[in-house]
């Protein structure tokens, strides 16, 4: 799944990045790599753009970047 | 014996005196109290200058401990070393010691967030590469703790290879004495040696740096080996033979980008130190931090934003008031007190219709504009404005922007030049563009004293529930430029900077309590810039506009004045003079132009005066009503609502003074504003494109207004 699918509160892992996709090298620089761990915090009105905590910042972004992010969901917790 | 201690002390201070030329830089990721920190070491004694070149802002201070004086730059917050936007770049160079007439700095005293921890290792970890003297201040421990977050310094700095780690809690101040003794030591520390997170980069750009033999330095082969293109690029070429450059780079970065690369293997190591160097701890539930949760959600959100908005209009009509009442009387009986003083003359007129009626009656509008700085600086302090860019990326998406753009616009209710600035963070060059075309339309606080003196004239004060008319019609007003701007900006994306769809991904700042000292300064800071304008441009255009209206003098010999007039015949003296005067000729020559608006010459001359910067036509107008009404004791209000045209029909109609505000909203009369779009877009198209299609969209909008209204 992508970070797209995300429901509020999820926290999740990132597993793989496309850093061909336009404006994922931003995010990247952010923090958002392989490995990371990430938590869905909302989405703004009409769905987009979201705002995901990592490692503890808030980072927005839109849905169409949030594709090139595959993640996996983790347990609440760890 | 004595005499020896003397001695040496002397030389102590010496090897003292020579350390307070040291000077240190200031960086961090942006929001990680970089500013606050500064603030603190310095106190009052910092200059806001600009960097050679560019309109980057620089802030240097001076931090004096015991005998110890040190120079202290606050350059602007980053992420990366690696980004090419102008902040950065500026960062880099100024570190570096490449800017025009600055050294390098003897030091770096890197700021990082102890809530961000894993962002500021980042930043950190490529500032290592440049091999200089390095402390790391760890703010925010405080706000951190409250989240239930300890950081160990202990830990953190081992990790970092002996970097030494000095925490400071950002509220209370705690540590800031540990980190301004260490800071006192730095210049003097050996540089810190490999960063630990991608040794294969660092050692290869050191043996690299090694085998030029002081040409490049390990940060510049690192540039080079990531942006071949680069200057540093071009220089590593000549070093490198090209299938040894291709196999470095290939090594290094396999087929992906180079910054990809960066922050996959830099980012690994620093998870790697946060879970070493951070530990939970119990959370310490903050006193509305379930209210400040809840006001972050999406529509409890949008409506505070708006609610706020609203808020800001009533304080800076009603909250201002008695202050301005103030200032009025004191500048009317100033103006009193000259004319008794010095008689009828020149001199009299030159300092009560010329200087006094001029600046005071931009003076005057002190009050209003401090009320909002105050809120705006607050607003950008709390992170508030941050939280703007996220909830109305969707709607700026319908003209074709991103959230993005609405920080500079925000911030262009202050002022149109910083956030011109401001749009510098828009990687997209159309996007920016587009931003920097529409923030001018924004109300700033130099169209505040016009519309304030409209209001306050002609319109009534009275309650429309909890609001009242006065501060709902400025809330109009304000629409009125922020749809004028999302317009202009729709329409040039659409046709002249049509491109791919902007991207959106920032940084989101949590929310925080604003440091006072901060908000003081900054608020001091415009305030000097405004008063300086008065005293300068505003002092300049008001004196030149008296002089226009006080020559060349009538023979008062051959004026008869009229029997049945109902103005006294001093008056119609005046009002003759004035008429005959250079600035009546040229009002009458410029008259039909603006006829059509409903405006007479004095109004036209006003407007013509106030294309340099917008607040002096408030100035022009207090000098023109002030040399043409009897012994002043009525206010520039009074004057206007008394105008007429020669036939007694009055100058300020309803629709008219519409039409004027429209004007006003739409105009974009202000040299600073064209000067900064110049710089900013490196080109004379868009300023000059700017100010023909913001005059024009102004001139048809007041018309329209005036002549609909006039048929109602």
């Amino acid at each position: 799944m992508t970070l797209a699918e995300l429901q509020a509160g999820q926290p999740a892992r990132i597993l793989a990045v496309d850093s061909d996709g336009t404006g994922v090298l931003r995010l990247m620089i952010l923090g958002l790599v392989e490995g990371t761990p990430v938590r869905f915090i909302q989405a703004a009105i009409g769905g987009d753009p979201i705002e995901v905590d990592v490692m503890g910042a808030a980072v927005s972004l839109r849905l169409e970047q949030a594709r090139f992010f595959q993640v996996e969901l983790s347990q609440a917790g760890e | 014996m004595s005499e020896q201690k003397v001695v040496g002390v002397n030389i102590e201070r010496i090897g003292i005196r020579r350390k307070a030329r040291s000077h240190i830089a200031i960086i961090g990721t942006p929001n990680a109290g970089k500013s606050t920190l500064f603030n603190r070491l310095t106190g009052l004694r910092q200059t806001t200058g600009n960097f050679p070149g560019v309109t980057v802002e620089r802030h240097t201070g001076v931090m004096q401990v015991g005998d110890t004086a040190m120079a202290l730059e606050d350059l602007p917050g980053i992420y990366s070393l690696s980004g090419q936007s102008t902040d950065e770049r500026i960062a880099v160079e100024a570190i570096l010691g490449r800017l025009e007439g600055q050294p390098q700095p003897d030091g770096l005293l890197v700021v990082i967030d102890a809530t961000h921890l894993y962002q500021g290792l980042y930043l950190l970890e490529q500032l290592l590469e440049l091999q200089r003297p390095t402390l790391v201040a760890l703010t925010m421990v405080d706000a951190a703790l409250a989240q239930g977050i300890v950081v160990d310094p202990d830990i953190l700095s081992k990790a970092l290879g002996g970097v030494p780690v000095c925490p400071v809690a950002t509220t209370s101040g705690q540590g800031i004495d540990t980190l301004r003794e260490a800071l006192t030591r730095l210049p003097d520390q050996t540089p810190p040696f490999l960063p630990a997170s991608w040794p294969e980069l660092s050692e290869t750009a050191e043996s690299m740096a090694q085998e030029s033999g002081g040409q490049l330095s390990r940060i510049d082969v690192i540039q080079g080996l990531m942006y071949p293109q680069s200057a540093e690029g071009q220089k590593l070429a000549t070093l490198l033979d090209d299938g040894r450059a291709k196999a470095t780079r290939l090594n290094l970065f396999g087929k992906d980008h180079p910054q990809a690369q960066e922050a996959r293997t830099r980012y690994r190591w620093a998870r790697g130190v946060v879970d070493e160097a951070q530990q939970r701890a119990p959370v310490a539930r903050r006193l509305g931090a379930g209210l400040l949760a809840f006001l972050d959600r999406p529509w409890p959100a949008t409506a505070m934003f708006f609610l706020t908005l609203i808020l800001v209009f009533q304080a800076v009509f009603s909250w201002a008031t008695p202050l301005m009442d103030l200032i009025d009387g004191s500048s009317v009986a100033l103006a009193d007190a000259v004319r008794r003083l010095a008689g009828d003359g020149m001199l009299s007129s030159f300092l009560a219709d010329g200087v006094i009626a001029g600046v005071g009656s931009v003076v005057i509008f002190l009050p209003q504009i401090l009320i909002l700085f105050l809120f705006i600086i607050v607003l950008e302090d709390t992170g508030y404005l941050a939280r703007a860019a996220f909830l109305m990326d969707k709607a700026m998406r319908k003209v074709g922007l991103s959230g993005q753009s609405v920080i500079p616009m925000l911030s262009s209710f202050a002022c149109a030049v910083p956030s011109i600035m401001a749009t510098r963070v828009i990687p997209d060059r159309r996007d920016r563009i587009a931003t920097i075309l529409a923030a001018p339309f924004m109300t700033c606080s130099a169209r505040l004293p016009i519309y304030a003196l409209l209001i306050a004239a002609f319109v009534p004060a009275y309650p429309v529930g909890w609001f009242n008319l006065q501060g709902l019609v400025l809330f109009g007003l304000y629409l009125l430029g922020i749809v004028g701007g999302l317009i202009t900006a729709l329409i040039v994306k659409r046709t002249a900077l049509r491109g791919p769809k902007p991207q959106f991904a920032m940084a989101l700042p949590d929310f925080r309590r604003p440091n006072l000292q901060t908000v003081m300064l900054k608020l001091w800071d415009r305030t000097r810039i405004f008063l300086k304008r008065a005293g300068t441009v505003i002092f300049i255009v008001a004196i030149i506009v008296w002089g226009l209206a006080y020559f060349p003098r009538m023979n008062t010999d051959e004026f008869v004045p009229l029997a049945q007039s109902t103005l006294s015949p001093e008056n119609q003296l005046a009002a003759a003079q004035l008429e005959q005067s250079a600035l009546g000729r040229i009002g009458k020559e410029i008259e039909p132009i603006f006829r059509p608006l409903g405006w007479d010459w004095k109004v036209s001359s006003a407007v013509i005066a106030g294309f340099p910067a917008r607040e002096v036509v408030v100035a022009v107008l207090g000098t023109l009503y002030a040399v043409g009404s009897e012994a002043d004791e009525k206010s520039l209000a009074a004057s206007l609502r008394a105008a007429t045209w020669p036939d007694g029909r009055l100058v300020f109609t309803l629709p008219m003074v519409l039409g004027l505000m429209v004007f006003y909203a739409w105009c974009l009369q202000c040299a600073a504003t064209v000067a900064v779009i110049r710089r900013e877009t490196n080109t004379w198209r868009w300023p000059i494109f700017a100010w023909t299609y913001m005059s024009g969209v102004a001139y048809v909008g007041a018309l329209l207004v005036f002549q609909i209204g006039n048929r109602l």
